[in-house]
């Protein structure tokens, strides 16, 4: 485990990435460049992955990049794709919160998550540890992507997003996790979306839309 | 060799069920993969209590006689809700709510369902743990989901969301966990999510991140077990799909996620040596017994009325763990069991009388007793049993539950009394104005599976007058590895 | 301090000065080439200015002091900040009176008195103008002092010519913080210098326009002036972001005649680079409503603090 100052400065820019375009996602009214930022971020992780099980050189650290290629940077997206072409929603609506106000709260968020991570990370004896924040805030901003979005295609990329903040966490703070789990959480998250294409199509054939608002009659005094 | 049965057989029927579900014969297989696993849960039993503790699969599954109880229990509610749902399904295929192929859906998620929730009660790695709860969760999403109504497609999305964020934020305890076992057991990775390997070093553990952890997985799981405020996908999940789920859902998949909170706790408060467990258990559990207390009164639909009652339950439950100690938990995993079996029994009649009725709502589900005594019965003898009225199992629990409170939290007794009674209220007057009164029913096309019902009642009754020595014995070393207090 | 940090210093406010309608004519020329238009002249921006110095100032009726003297302050003010930005040199003697923060002051100040003068007269587009570029500019000072910010944390400097030098003189290393930062600094410099899409400096009476509504009252000299200081705060711009971003090039540590002689191609080759790099986003950007101008800058703000975040957090 040798790291050279350039293979931290790749691994920290990747994890700079990652955030950035969580603040993409939080943003972005286009479903389809949701999904396209989804795919970045998985490449983006999976490039990380790589790096470190180069640098590491802990073999199921490959094995754990190739499953994110196939998943999350083709797989999924093609998946989405092909169910919002299917399903024709292109646009979500205004998000709950205006762009500049969204934005806002996500600063606040990377702070907190700053906060949150920083008794793990001086625990961690990765040489990654700086990074834990980073993931601590990309599944809060994917939170609240999901939070202030009506359409479920959205809800869903933010779902996704979030596991792979969850990934990367894993992989800073102790290099993955071991390959049973990670193996077990990408069956779960491939299976996740296939039974969410098939909710989709039922919802939308039950309301005309995939938009949420419909989903709002079960109450309490029902 | 008893336990692949016991894996197997779920797995292998739901493959089989997938292929075969919509022919003519598929409930009766169900019926016979459920007894195949409910055999082999109980040679595996014996065997538990004839060697003890089990160790198996390369040590990824470990079975001890706090998950052993538990694999019996489900094997047998799965067990009876099989038998339960033949003609129950077959109603509501002739109503038309049903057709062949949703019917082939159910039996293989069914099966799904159960092989999940028994890989997570024997699963030795937190890790499988975590998948398997997840893969539960999904398998019920498309059975709540399964009539295709708006509000049950409503309930499903709800469900998943809720359920898909909780199950992330246990996936970041578990991570912290992994990070924080690592660097005790070595960096090999392989055994550090090993629930054995981690118990024997708890005590090395670094707190700060395990008590982070526990928040993490507490809030996860918690969601799973419908604790307050995170419950609001359990009354629509238990109302909007069919009563078998409604069933296994509160008889089971609640018991197995509070057994993962549990396993959890273990570590952590051997790790933490403070009361922050504890005292968050307590919290949670309190919460969420007052809430679905008082949110029983508002309740028109008879599924969501006991949805919030199996909250109300569930937070007995956490309270009591997280009072700890050898009564409180011994008092826990008793009111687990019989919450588990009463809560069944009252879905089974509740289905039923909701098919007669055609209606879910409490206001048209009138004269029980006079239309069909053996339904009626079981609704209210199933309601007194969950009220706890003596001498049914619940009483005890409960009983032990409070007299130990008094003890320890003496503060909570009172919140705990008046929540129970305004539970009781709320419940008691309900069940009465649906019991009595004239009949408004139809006649169903085929005979109600009535035996599970008074199967359970049965069981938890003996449970309230005489806990077979055994069984004591187990819940006994099961309390004193939960150990705290 | 030597003679030569003197005749440093000079040399780059002079340079500043008569070198900022060459930038200013450069990018226009290049943006005209991408749109497929015939370039103007690149001295157009000289010979405007001349033509104006020639013609008789007409003043509004009830202009006060304050609107005469405005294009003074805010020429001057530019030229000052030209003084303290290393172009060439980094051992400016100016060093030491003042650094970046005052340097956002001196910008700030010019604001002021542009914004000033155009509600002076009391017409409808001046205020409005007015009013639309205290809007952006309180959007845009706080990220490009949290730019400025970051450069300093990784130097450990706030003074502009020290931070251009720690920045030129270290190790080369991948910075995301920085990267985070140039694309922050880089909206903020469109949005700063009234370019696409925020505000169009190509056309006049157009009721999304911010500043060339506030020039609507001046003429001649006055008129030159403002032009030539906005002329100037581009170049300023240009030369904040190649100090903090890109400090290669310019003559380093102790004055240096042969340094001093290479850096000034090598700024000539910078401002080329950046003309045509401005113009290349300002084609391929629309021109945002104005309502939408917020947006535009809180994604800059949002920029300039992720970046000063991952500074934070990952020390890079």
């Amino acid at each position: 485990m040798n790291f050279t100052s350039l293979d931290l400065q790749l691994l920290n820019t990747c994890a700079a990435l990652l955030l950035l375009v969580s603040f993409a996602m939080l943003s972005q009214r286009r479903i389809v460049s949701l999904v396209n930022l989804l795919a970045l971020q998985g490449t983006l992780l999976c490039a990380a992955t790589l790096l470190l099980a180069w640098r590491t050189g802990q073999h199921h650290l490959y094995l754990s990049a190739a499953l994110t290629l196939a998943l999350k940077v083709v797989g999924l997206p093609w998946l989405l794709h092909r169910l919002i072409r299917r399903l024709e929603v292109y646009w979500d609506t205004e998000p709950l919160i205006n762009m500049p106000g969204a934005m806002l709260v996500g600063l606040v968020t990377v702070v907190f998550a700053f906060g949150l991570a920083q008794p793990i990370a001086e625990l961690a004896s990765t040489a990654t540890r700086n990074a834990i924040g980073i993931a601590v805030a990309v599944i809060l901003l994917a939170f609240i992507t999901m939070i202030t979005r009506r359409k479920a295609m959205s809800q869903v990329v933010g779902f996704l997003s979030m596991e792979n903040g969850l990934f990367f966490g894993a992989m800073s703070a102790t290099y993955g996790m071991p390959m049973v789990v990670e193996l077990g959480v990408a069956l779960d998250v491939l299976v996740a979306v296939l039974v969410l294409g098939i909710f989709f199509f039922q919802i939308r054939e039950q309301f005309d839309s995939l938009d949420l608002h419909h989903l709002e009659s079960l109450r309490e005094d029902q | 060799m008893e336990f692949a049965v016991l894996l197997a057989t779920p797995l292998g029927g739901s493959m089989l069920l997938a292929l075969w579900g919509h022919r003519r014969r598929a409930a009766e297989i169900n019926v016979a993969l459920s007894l195949v696993t409910f055999l082999a849960a109980t040679a595996l039993t014996a065997r538990v209590i004839g060697e003890g503790n089990l160790l198996t699969g390369r040590d990824q599954f470990f079975i001890d006689p706090f998950n052993v109880f538990l694999v019996a229990l489900t094997a047998f509610v799965g067990l009876t809700t099989a038998i339960f749902s033949r003609p129950y399904m077959r109603v509501e295929i002739e109503h038309g709510r049903l057709n062949a192929h949703r019917l082939r859906l159910y039996h293989s998620m069914y099966q799904l369902f159960m092989a999940m929730m028994l890989v997570a009660l024997t699963s030795n790695n937190l890790g499988l743990l975590w998948v398997a709860m997840e893969a539960a969760t999904l398998s019920t999403v498309l059975l709540v989901t399964l009539y295709r109504t708006p509000a049950s497609l409503e309930a499903g999305w709800k469900y998943f969301i809720l359920c898909g964020v909780g199950i992330a934020q246990a996936l970041f305890g578990t991570i912290l966990l992994y990070f924080a076992a690592e660097k005790v057991l070595g960096a090999e990775g392989v055994r550090a999510l090993l629930w054995t390997d981690l118990a024997a070093v708890k005590g090395e553990l670094e707190p700060t991140v395990l008590s982070l952890a526990f928040v993490f997985l507490l809030v996860g799981y918690g969601t799973k077990v419908g604790l307050a405020p995170l419950h609001n996908w359990l009354p629509d999940a238990h109302a909007e799909g069919p009563t078998p789920v409604s069933a296994v859902l509160s008889g089971l998949l609640l018991n197995v996620a509070i057994y993962a909170v549990v396993r959890c706790k273990v570590l952590v408060e051997g790790s933490l040596q403070s009361s922050l467990p504890s005292n968050m258990l307590m919290g949670f559990g309190l919460l969420s017994v007052v809430l679905a207390a008082f949110f029983l009164w508002r309740q028109r639909d008879i599924k969501r009325l006991f949805a919030y009652s199996s909250i109300e339950h569930m937070g007995i439950v956490t309270f009591a763990f997280g009072m700890g100690g050898a009564v409180a938990n011994f008092a826990a995993l008793l009111h687990m069991t019989v919450h588990s079996l009463t809560k069944s029994a009252i879905f089974f009649a509740v289905g039923h009388a909701a098919q007669k009725a055609g209606s879910q709502r409490m206001e048209d589900i009138r004269g029980l007793l006079a239309m069909n005594p053996t339904i009626g019965w079981g609704l209210m003898l199933g309601s007194l049993a969950i009220l706890g009225v003596p001498p049914f199992g619940v009483f005890a629990s409960e009983f032990l539950i409070l007299t130990t409170a008094m003890k320890q939290q003496p503060w909570a007794t009172p919140i705990l009394l008046v929540a129970l009674g305004v539970a009781f209220a709320a419940i008691f007057g309900r069940v009465q104005s649906m019991v009595y009164g004239e009949a408004t029913g139809r006649r169903l096309p085929h005979q109600p599976a009535l035996l599970p019902v008074f199967a359970h009642l049965a069981l938890v009754l003996l449970l309230g007058l005489y806990i077979p020595p055994y069984l004591a014995e187990w819940y006994r070393a099961a309390a004193r590895m939960i150990g705290g207090g | 301090m030597s003679g030569l940090a003197w005749f440093t210093q000079l040399l780059e406010v002079l340079a500043a000065i008569s070198l900022a309608p060459l930038f200013l004519g450069w990018v226009n020329q290049c943006r005209a080439w991408l749109q497929n238009r015939r370039a103007p002249s690149l001295l157009l921006p000289y010979r405007g200015i001349r033509k104006l110095f020639h013609k008789d100032a007409v003043l509004a009726e009830g202009a006060s002091p304050l609107f005469r003297a405005a294009p003074y302050v805010v020429f001057g003010a530019m030229v000052a900040a030209a003084a303290i930005i290393p172009s060439m040199g980094t051992g400016l003697p100016f060093t030491t009176a003042a650094d970046a923060i005052a340097l956002v002051g001196l910008f700030a100040t010019a604001r002021v008195f542009m914004s000033l003068a155009a509600m002076d007269i009391g017409t409808a587009f001046g205020t409005l103008g007015a009013r639309r570029e205290m809007m952006v500019g309180f959007l845009a000072e706080p990220a490009l002092l949290i730019v400025i910010f970051v450069a300093s944390l990784l130097s450990a400097t706030t003074a502009l010519p020290l931070i251009a030098e720690r920045l030129a003189t270290q190790a080369p290393a991948l910075y995301p913080s920085l990267a985070f930062t140039a694309v922050a600094f880089t909206m903020v410099l469109l949005a700063e210098n009234a370019r696409i899409p925020v505000d169009n400096p190509a056309t006049h009476l157009e009721l999304t326009m911010i500043h060339e509504a506030m020039l609507l009252e001046y003429s001649a000299r006055h008129l030159a002036l403002m032009e030539w200081a906005a002329a100037l705060k581009l170049f300023n711009y240009a030369c904040i972001g190649f100090a903090l971003f890109v400090p290669w090039g310019a003559s380093t540590g102790e004055p240096d005649p042969a340094a001093l002689l290479l850096s000034m191609p090598v700024l000539v080759g910078k401002l080329a680079v950046a003309g045509v790099w401005l113009a290349l986003l300002e084609t391929v950007s629309a021109k945002l409503r104005v309502f939408r101008a917020p947006e535009f800058l809180a994604t800059a703000f949002m920029f300039a603090v992720l970046g000063l975040l991952v500074h934070l957090l990952l020390g890079a």
